[in-house]
């Protein structure tokens, strides 16, 4: 085990899976000669070539949709976007080619490859700059989803995209590139997509979450132990395929579940899981579930606003107790 | 050629009385674009078009019967059922669709384009699409790259000049649609959609410019089609004329070229007709396979959502109600 920041897990990821397959080749916007808008792929235009590593102009609809072609006729790759508020412009490549060409073909034409990039809020970025895709990109069938929320996780999961025959979408912290974690450094070593993993353990609260927020809900988790309440987090780490048995699991100890997600409200990831909870522990459940997300607004740009906007520790720690009936 | 327009009156008839459900846009008209197009490729090479593909698909080397069967949706067909009139496909012929977002392959092609290339192969990605196309994003963004990577692409307009039931004159700033060539510093040529042998030619020039030479080309097909959008219009009478469309049809492909290969001693009457008969009797056997061949048996559903063992909706259940 070494510890190294989220940014440089990922790139071990990519250093590892370039070495391993000569099929693999990453592209986007300023991932060579510049190393990376968040240096994600520095060093490797060095280490591979400017034939794998492939500077684009700005024009993400066009990129996407040239490594789906590239895709069709066998090669594997890592479409980067600087952040996916610019996929946006490609999502036509990402929902309506990549996703469903499997499908349309009857499998005549599988899209092993990779969509990643930095997601969700940073520091007043503002609207336009901060928003959380997961729910999005989850909806649609053919594609899975990946939301790492550590840097073990993050290279173990983008190891197992760039393996998988099918498009995998994978939704990296912005705010998440420099904190720091033990990773394994055997590059055998993968995290399966579809897996969640139980981060804490603690019998009166489940937290359901992922991404940026896994860090959020240990911050709360370790405030709460402090007051007797002790919550399992449970990390999705995917959010399509999800680990529906991990969520029952847990909550059907705990009766009680909060879910937490960067994203917005109506229609988000929590939504699902309070759904997949009522089909799964109806009679398990000892209250509500409460969700923790984003205020439902474009985010702001001052700092006070943009911090009422966002879910947090003391948000999260509101919920639990909530659902646990206690008072401040 | 002929072949094409057989099968595809049988595609009409066929969607008159709902064998053919769904979108269905007929090639009748176009047909000397795909017959002189795939004249000059290799089996290796790669083909990837729009919906408008039924043509390109049969001259690519699909069987009448499996695209006859697609569009009645059924197993055998080309997509399994899954694609229908819009998305044949075929991997053995390097057919890589039927897409249905106007100038969504076209990056798409640019791809095929850099994986050639990136594994050094001598083929060649042929890319069709209507001259509407030619406005949406995905078309620049497209040519760009490929001429900045010298990609082995033929970007191929089948200009119609409607763009569903918008003439040119109404969408489009610049008439001359291959003066886009000179925006991605490419060459651009222009050429008569409804003579094979000016297509045959212009096609071979470019598709060796990109097997030598590595660049791409735009090229101008003009062409007419001869029916509606889609099943859903008319040919004419609501935003082009009948005299227009009339005078356009005096120019039909396979009459053209029927009118020259007898002029030329290439053919006679007799061959001719033998040909058409044959034509028809194809379409007619493609029609009674299609409807004689079984729907896709309900676990077909869930099977190439992903290209792992079928596992119901995402979270594994087996259908939407548990």
């Amino acid at each position: 085990m070494t510890v190294m920041t989220y940014r440089d897990a990922l790139n071990q990821a990519l250093r590892e899976e370039l070495k391993r397959d000569e099929s693999v080749f990453l592209m986007g916007e300023e991932v060579a000669e510049y190393n990376g808008a968040y240096k994600v792929s520095r060093g490797l235009l060095d280490e591979f070539g400017p034939k794998r590593i492939v500077d684009t102009p700005i024009t993400e609809l066009g990129f996407a949709g040239v490594g789906v072609g590239a895709a069709m006729v066998g090669l594997r790759p890592i479409i980067e976007f600087m952040t996916w508020n610019f996929a946006l412009l490609a999502l036509d490549q990402v929902v309506n080619a990549a996703a469903k060409m499997s499908y349309m073909s009857n499998g005549q034409f599988p899209m092993p490859m990779v969509f990643r990039g930095p997601n969700g809020s940073a520091l007043q970025l503002a609207a336009q700059h901060s928003q959380a895709w997961d729910s999005w990109l989850a909806h649609i069938p053919g594609l899975k989803v990946v939301s790492p929320g550590t840097p073990a996780d993050a290279k173990g999961l983008l190891k197992a995209a760039i393996r998988d025959n099918n498009p995998v979408v994978v939704l990296e912290g912005e705010m998440l590139y420099n904190t720091k974690g033990e990773v394994d450094e055997n590059p055998d070593l993968i995290v399966p997509i579809g897996k969640a993993e139980l981060k804490r353990e603690g019998e009166h609260c489940t937290i359901v979450t992922f991404g940026k927020m896994v860090l959020v809900a240990l911050q709360a988790a370790d405030q709460l132990a402090k007051q007797g309440v002790n919550v399992d987090v449970v990390d999705l780490r995917t959010v399509r395929p999800m680990d529906v048995d991990a969520i029952a699991n847990s909550v059907a100890k705990t009766n009680r579940a909060v879910v937490v997600e960067e994203g917005w409200e109506v229609c988000g990831i929590g939504a699902q899981v309070v759904d997949y909870i009522q089909r799964e522990c109806f009679d398990d459940l000892d209250a509500p579930v409460v969700r923790v997300h984003q205020a439902d607004v474009p985010m702001p740009y001052a700092k006070n606003l943009e911090k009422l906007a966002k879910p947090d520790a003391a948000k999260v720690i509101a919920a639990v107790k909530r659902v646990m009936y206690l008072g401040d | 050629m002929l072949l094409q327009r057989r099968f595809e009156e049988r595609c009409a008839e066929a969607y008159a009385i709902g064998k053919i459900g769904g979108f269905c846009h007929l090639y009748i008209g176009q047909e000397a674009v795909s017959t002189g197009t795939m004249s000059v490729l290799r089996p290796d090479d790669y083909v990837i078009t729009a919906y408008r593909d039924h043509g390109l698909a049969l001259t690519r080397g699909m069987t009448p019967r499996e695209v006859m069967a697609e569009l009645f949706g059924r197993a055998a067909g080309c997509s399994g059922g899954k694609g229908g009139s819009m998305h044949l496909f075929d991997s053995k012929l390097n057919f890589l669709g039927g897409h249905g977002i106007v100038g969504g392959h076209l990056p798409i092609a640019t791809g095929v384009g850099f994986a050639i290339s990136y594994r050094g192969g001598d083929q060649v990605c042929v890319c069709f699409f209507g001259e509407a196309a030619v406005n949406i994003g995905a078309f620049h963004e497209a040519l760009n790259m490929a001429s900045l990577w010298n990609l082995p692409v033929v970007f191929i307009i089948e200009n119609n000049r409607y763009g569903m039931g918008t003439a040119i004159s109404r969408s489009t700033a610049q008439q001359d649609v291959v003066k886009r060539a000179a925006a991605y510093a490419m060459i651009g040529t222009s050429v008569d959609g409804q003579d094979v042998y000016a297509v045959h030619d212009e096609m071979a020039a470019a598709v060796e410019r990109a097997r030598k030479e590595h660049r791409p080309t735009l090229v101008e097909v003009r062409t007419t089609r001869f029916m509606g959008h889609s099943m859903s219009d008319a040919a004419s009478g609501t935003y082009r004329s009948k005299e227009e469309l009339d005078e356009s049809m005096a120019r039909d492909p396979i009459q053209l070229l029927k009118k020259k290969m007898i002029a030329d001693g290439t053919l006679t009457e007799e061959q001719f007709a033998k040909l058409d008969e044959e034509a028809k009797a194809a379409s007619q056997d493609s029609w009674d396979f299609a409807d004689a061949s079984p729907e896709p048996s309900p676990e077909e559903l869930f099977t190439h959502v992903l290209n792992d063992e079928p596992t119901g909706n995402a979270a594994g259940y087996a259908e939407a109600g548990r």
